[in-house]
């Protein structure tokens, strides 16, 4: 089966005030449909970069963004995008910000209600539908982003420290409604996480990268059925892999001095 | 969320109690400054009209229906060159935020004439334009215009990178993400842009009438300054305050309708 996601040698240098630093390093990384990748790493590591580049909302400056067999050209409805800071419309209600991929994409208002309507459900937002976004807790307000994302269809699902901002047990809950979804529905999905536990939790595969310059340091399999559950969590075989992952996030050797500077 | 409505039914009512403190206190204040103006006239050191006198001829200038007609010419100046300034001051402040090729030709001009009273321009406008009405409206438009240009270029270049990506990522695309995104982020900037453009406005038609005019606020206290009329000067000058403050009280209130989706702290 060929990747659906394909990082080839991709590498993006950034210029800042004169000074030029490579914040990805020929990431070389296969995502297979409907797989669930997590990408962790120390900050710096190109995590989100690599995120964004698969996006299309910046541009590799090295290597081919490959997506669906073709060469990224920039954003797509087809790959959704989660950002940490929710990125609501907050001049627009739930279901108006639900809606606003479907306006764009030419669905006539029935429509785009029975749509909207079907996802608000899924996220159980049903009761603030017609609520803007101020009145909503964080938790609440990602649930509509995912909502929003949802709702175009997309067949990949980009996640950038989705749950980051939010506390420890509404992030549980959260990241079991994903994988409750994701299971139902089997979209790829790539998610950007500093928390070790939620990379090992959610994925089939965690990609472990590595700080200055931001590269890959590690692909460590799980290998634990789902659906994952606190047993799971709390087992052995999901510490023994916890703190594999851990340990390749933490105790990184130094990088092979040939590609120091 | 039940927490938010019991959180927000207790400050409601305490929040009211605020307001209607503040609004007797307000009462308070502006019965002691005309009872402290009547004192200072009553001592007969200075040679000021008395809040009653005022009061007379406020009503006679209202029964002529004299003010009306000044209120009306100044009014309708300041409607005439506000707009105009609006109305190119949006488009205008949109492309310098959106096009960095239209910031750099227009900026100078932009950031040039703002240090530039209004006021100072009459001469200028007098002699090109004539003593009608245009240099008038003229140096209104100007001071409406730099006032919300500035403030809605402001408003585009602040507007949030994430959301502007959350739109493409959705497919947007670059009119799209204008109409939608843009334009509805940057109004706060906008609103406040065009309350600082109505006051400046508001100032320079008033000083624009006592140097040129045949007419108006500002031509009546011309006037009466010749006559030496300290009450007429006096209602003239009460009415230019009141109608300046209801101007900026109606601005505030669509301000504060068009962006209440704002999180305010």
């Amino acid at each position: 089966m060929s990747a659906k996601i394909s990082f080839q040698n991709v590498s993006r240098q950034f210029a800042h005030h004169g000074a030029s630093f490579l914040a990805l390093d020929r990431l070389s990384v296969d995502v297979a449909d409907g797989e669930f990748v997590t990408l962790v790493g120390p900050s710096g590591c190109g995590k989100s970069t690599a995120l964004a580049i698969a996006a299309g909302l910046i541009k590799p400056t090295g290597g081919e963004m490959i997506v669906d067999g073709q060469a990224v050209r920039g954003p797509g409805p087809e790959r959704g995008v989660i950002f940490q800071q929710y990125a609501l419309f907050p001049w627009l209600t739930v279901r108006q910000n639900v809606e606003f991929g479907l306006r764009i994409a030419g669905k006539r208002a029935s429509q785009r209600w029975a749509i909207a309507q079907r996802f608000i459900d899924l996220v159980g937002l049903a009761d603030f539908a017609d609520s803007l976004p101020k009145v909503l807790s964080g938790g609440m307000k990602q649930r509509c982003a995912i909502a929003r994302a949802y709702a175009v269809d997309p067949s990949i699902l980009l996640m950038d420290e989705p749950f980051g901002a939010l506390d420890a047990l509404t992030r549980v809950q959260m990241q079991d409604q994903l994988l409750d979804t994701w299971s139902r529905e089997r979209r790829t999905v790539m998610f950007v996480t500093h928390e070790v536990d939620e990379a090992v939790y959610l994925a089939n595969r965690v990609i472990v990268m590595a700080a200055r310059p931001g590269r890959l340091y590690d692909i460590i399999p799980v290998d634990l059925p789902y659906p994952r559950t606190e047993a799971l969590r709390l087992s052995g075989a999901f510490a023994e892999i916890r703190n594999r992952v851990w340990r390749a996030v933490y105790h990184q050797q130094a990088r092979r001095p040939d590609n120091a500077a | 969320m039940s927490e938010s409505a019991e959180a927000s039914a207790a400050p409601a009512t305490s929040w009211r109690w605020v307001r209607r403190r503040q609004l007797a206190l307000n009462i308070v204040a502006v019965c002691g400054g005309i009872a402290l103006w009547a004192a200072v006239v009553a001592l007969g050191k200075v040679g000021l009209p008395s809040p009653a006198q005022v009061l007379m001829r406020a009503i006679e200038l209202i029964r002529s229906g004299q003010i009306l007609t000044d209120l009306l010419s100044s009014l309708g100046r300041v409607a005439a060159g506000f707009a105009l300034g609006v109305a190119l001051a949006i488009p205008v402040g949109f492309l310098m935020g959106w096009y960095s090729t239209a910031r750099g030709l227009i900026e100078p001009f932009v950031q040039f004439f703002r240090m530039i009273p209004p006021l100072a321009v009459i001469p200028l406008a007098i002699v090109t334009m004539g003593i009608g009405e245009a240099p008038k409206v003229f140096v209104i438009f100007l001071a409406a215009f730099l006032s919300s240009v500035i403030a809605t270029f402001q408003g585009v270049v602040n507007v949030d990178k994430t959301l502007i990506n959350a739109a493409r990522v959705l497919g947007a695309r670059d009119a799209t993400i204008l109409r939608r995104v843009v334009i509805p982020a940057s109004t706060p900037y906008i609103l406040v842009g065009m309350r600082i453009g109505l006051g400046s406005a508001w100032a320079t038609v008033v000083a624009a009438e006592l140097i040129a005019a045949q007419s108006g606020l500002g031509f009546r206290m011309q006037q009466a300054e010749l006559y030496y009329d300290l009450a007429t000067i006096f209602v003239s000058l009460i009415t230019i305050g009141i109608l300046g403050l209801a101007m900026d009280r109606l601005l505030l209130a669509l301000e504060t309708r068009l962006t209440q989706w704002q999180e305010r702290m």
